[in-house]
């Protein structure tokens, strides 16, 4: 077949100016999108962007939601979770919208110093006069308040629950088959290594570990308990001094510790850790509390099939981390936000989401006999323990020191650099 | 003129949107990229403009080529592409000589070979994570539990654990994976030399080795150099592959893909797109003289 010239042209001239109505059309379209915000306070609607799209985090996102549309019946939820990764996969899509001024109307975020970069960038809003408003600087621990607020001393997020990082989880049956005693109180790191060391000459993993996060995990655990409370924070506002002696000897037991981990715990993730002391293939799991999930999805009891304690050397302490929601700035619906914030701090919707999720309310006039026996025992340490910041879920440390200091972990236990070098690289990278 | 631009004038009308849509989007964007690797943008404020960000040129990369980890990520490179080109050709070679042969089920062994190119790196990454298991002795699995079982003890090894050549052992699934395609290649480039050269040759009494030295494999050659470049630069872009196996921050399978990744999910906008525009650099000495001497030979 042969075109003629003029036809040709012809097509070539339809297929231009198609391209470039298509190119119109959607931007048309967008900026009918966001016309919308300019009438009305947006109170109609609420977006909100999560990575809770699976088990027992949809389950408490679910009844979160229950509680939403009985106190804001008007205002519409849009479910923006973003599945995949542990949150990576959603974390990746925010930072692309936030930066091409497309934020949800709410997002999640772990509260502390992860929102730096957010606070920095102007993204999201101060929301200290919520506080107020929703009365919640009364019913949130004064230290947890300190936690989350922000160097300029404005809060910028609201915490919907709280877990604790510093709890071990063991196997009663693999330790009392190698003659130590499940109920047993270490008093610190040393005590327990003694039962690792037991633990190891009889042929069993003493302790699992998985991926370089659960190794900075246990690190921060291991740091808590070598430093105390106070010190411990001082690593993460410049106070204490990284090259110090106390954190070579930390970083030691912490070496030795390691020296008790399955070999392929670089391939793994926490769940296969934790499963490792549920099926009995290891002794003890140092995790988070949201642990607890994994063992009674398996009907494993407390106190029989299941021990858990808090790292030794770091009772009396607790470790947390909390996931919050944010008000970013340009948000469409600020109103439905706001109404969503209120829920998400109130009591009804605390309780009803941690009941499902498996964690804890992070106000305190919560009832703890509506929990589980081990979200009672996270209740009333909470109450009365010194709280202080994770560093591997983002409430001690900016995105980017976290990065730096898991490189640097990966780099010591897979072999490739010495404990000198270790410690230097955190004093680096704690430095920013 | 008008007489010229009628001539010309259609098929640039007719090219124009390609045209315009890659220069935006190929160029344009390498343009854009390259333009923040050069300012000190490490920040989220200064990625949003809260905070002034300046334009630093080579620094950068001065800082990323020094650095000890950044090296690091660069020797995984090699040695996996290294690996990788080996192994693929050798193997895919090797298939296609065998089926070159007049042989009975060959349709069905080619489909085998070439079958796990099918498969995307994630699928296959995610059970040869499972396959490449660390764990040695009683706890051992996968190919390590395989080699105890057929009594290959000492074989057992830590695989991608171990931090100076681990990333060879993430090249046995990229291996597995497109040998047969290398195969496909070679097969084709076997079947394209005609029957009389081999009869030539045999006829004036060349050796089979002979055969092949002089005179299949100099026609094999623009297959090879192809196959080259198609799994070089694969191989230089790897990163679903290693992500599915390994994580992001593991120290012993990093490459510069995933630095990219690590340094974009910390905000730090000029590194991830300095190590983008290395990248680049690297692929395109691989891969503008292959443009250079096709063009050539085109012309020719």
């Amino acid at each position: 077949m042969r075109l003629n010239r003029r036809t040709s042209a012809t097509v070539a001239g339809a297929a231009l100016v198609g391209l470039a109505l298509a190119a119109c059309s959607s931007g048309g379209s967008g900026d009918g999108g966001s016309g919308d915000d300019g009438n009305g306070g947006g109170a109609d609607e609420v977006e909100v962007f999560t990575w809770w799209a699976a088990g027992s985090e949809k389950a408490g996102l679910d009844a979160l939601v229950g509680v939403f549309n009985e106190q804001h019946p008007d205002v519409e939820f849009i479910n923006g979770a973003v599945a995949g990764g542990a949150g990576s996969a959603a974390k990746d899509l925010l930072q692309s919208r936030l930066q091409a001024q497309d934020p949800p109307d709410t997002f999640q975020a772990h509260a502390g110093a992860e929102l730096q970069d957010y606070i920095d960038a102007a993204q999201i809003e101060d929301v200290s006069d919520l506080y107020d408003e929703f009365g919640l600087t009364d019913v949130f621990p004064a230290d947890l308040v300190d936690r989350v607020t922000a160097e300029d001393g404005a809060i910028y997020s609201i915490p919907s629950n709280v877990h604790r990082a510093n709890v071990v989880w063991a196997n009663p049956t693999v330790l009392e088959e190698n003659g130590i005693d499940p109920a047993a109180e270490y008093a610190d790191l040393d005590a327990w290594m003694a039962d690792l060391d037991t633990l190891q000459a009889a042929g069993v993993t003493p302790l699992s570990v998985a991926t370089t996060w659960t190794q900075v995990h246990l690190l921060e655990t291991v740091l808590l308990a070598g430093l105390g409370a106070e010190a411990y924070n001082g690593l993460w506002d410049g106070s204490t001094d990284w090259e110090s002696a106390e954190v070579t000897a930390a970083l030691e037991d912490f070496e030795q510790l390691m020296s008790y981990t399955n070999s392929d715990r670089d391939g793994l993730d926490w769940p296969e850790a934790t499963q490792m002391v549920i099926d009995g293939n290891a002794a003890f799991n140092v995790m988070g509390d949201w642990a607890v999930a994994a063992f009674e999805e398996q009907d494993k009891a407390l106190g029989t099939d299941f021990v858990a304690f808090p790292v030794p050397g770091t009772d009396g302490v607790f470790d947390f981390l909390a996931d919050s929601f944010t008000l970013p700035v340009g948000a469409p619906h600020p109103d439905g936000a706001k109404a969503w914030l209120e829920t998400v701090g109130s009591l009804e919707g605390q309780v009803a989401f941690n009941k499902a999720k498996g964690s804890i309310p992070a106000r305190t006039d919560a009832d703890p006999s509506e929990f589980s026996e081990y979200q009672q025992t996270a209740i009333e340490s909470f109450g009365q323990d010194t709280i202080v910041s994770s560093l591997a879920h983002g409430a001690a440390t900016p995105v980017a020191t976290l990065n730096a200091i898991s490189d640097a972990t990966s780099k010591f236990t897979s072999g490739a650099s010495d404990l000198a070098t270790y410690q230097s690289e955190l004093a680096a990278a704690a430095q920013g | 003129m008008l007489k010229s631009l009628r001539r010309a004038g259609p098929p640039l009308l007719l090219l124009a949107p390609s045209l315009i849509l890659v220069a935006v989007f190929v160029y344009g964007l390498i343009g854009a990229n390259f333009r923040t690797s050069i300012t000190d943008n490490h920040t989220a404020a200064q990625a949003t403009g809260q905070e002034p960000s300046a334009v630093v040129w080579f620094q950068n990369y001065f800082a990323l080529l020094g650095d000890e980890a950044f090296q690091h990520s660069l020797k995984n490179l090699v040695l996996y592409t290294v690996v990788f080109l080996a192994g693929t050709m050798l193997m895919g070679f090797v298939w296609a000589w065998l089926l070159d042969k007049p042989m009975r089920g060959e349709g069905i062994f080619r489909s085998i070979y070439l079958f796990p190119m099918a498969v995307s790196f994630v699928a296959s990454g995610v059970v040869w994570r499972w396959l490449l298991n660390s764990n040695q002795g009683e706890s051992a699995s996968g190919l390590n539990r395989l080699f105890q079982i057929i009594g290959l003890d000492a074989l057992q090894n830590n695989w991608w654990n171990n931090v100076s050549v681990g990333i060879v052992a993430i090249a046995i699934p990229a291996i597995w994976q497109l040998s047969g395609y290398v195969m496909a290649l070679f097969l084709a480039g076997f079947r394209g030399i005609p029957d009389e050269l081999r009869e030539a040759a045999r006829m004036d009494g060349a050796s089979e080795w002979k055969l092949y030295r002089h005179v299949l494999f100099p026609q094999l050659s623009p297959i090879a150099l192809s196959a080259l470049i198609i799994i070089g630069h694969m191989s230089l872009k790897a990163f679903d592959l290693i992500m599915s196996i390994s994580k992001p921050a593991n120290y012993q399978t990093k490459v510069p893909a995933v630095d990219m990744y690590v340094f974009k999910s910390s905000f730090d906008y000029a590194n991830a797109a300095a190590v983008g525009s290395i990248l680049l650099v690297i692929v395109a000495v691989v891969i503008v003289p292959y443009l250079i001497r096709t063009n050539r030979q085109e012309k020719r």
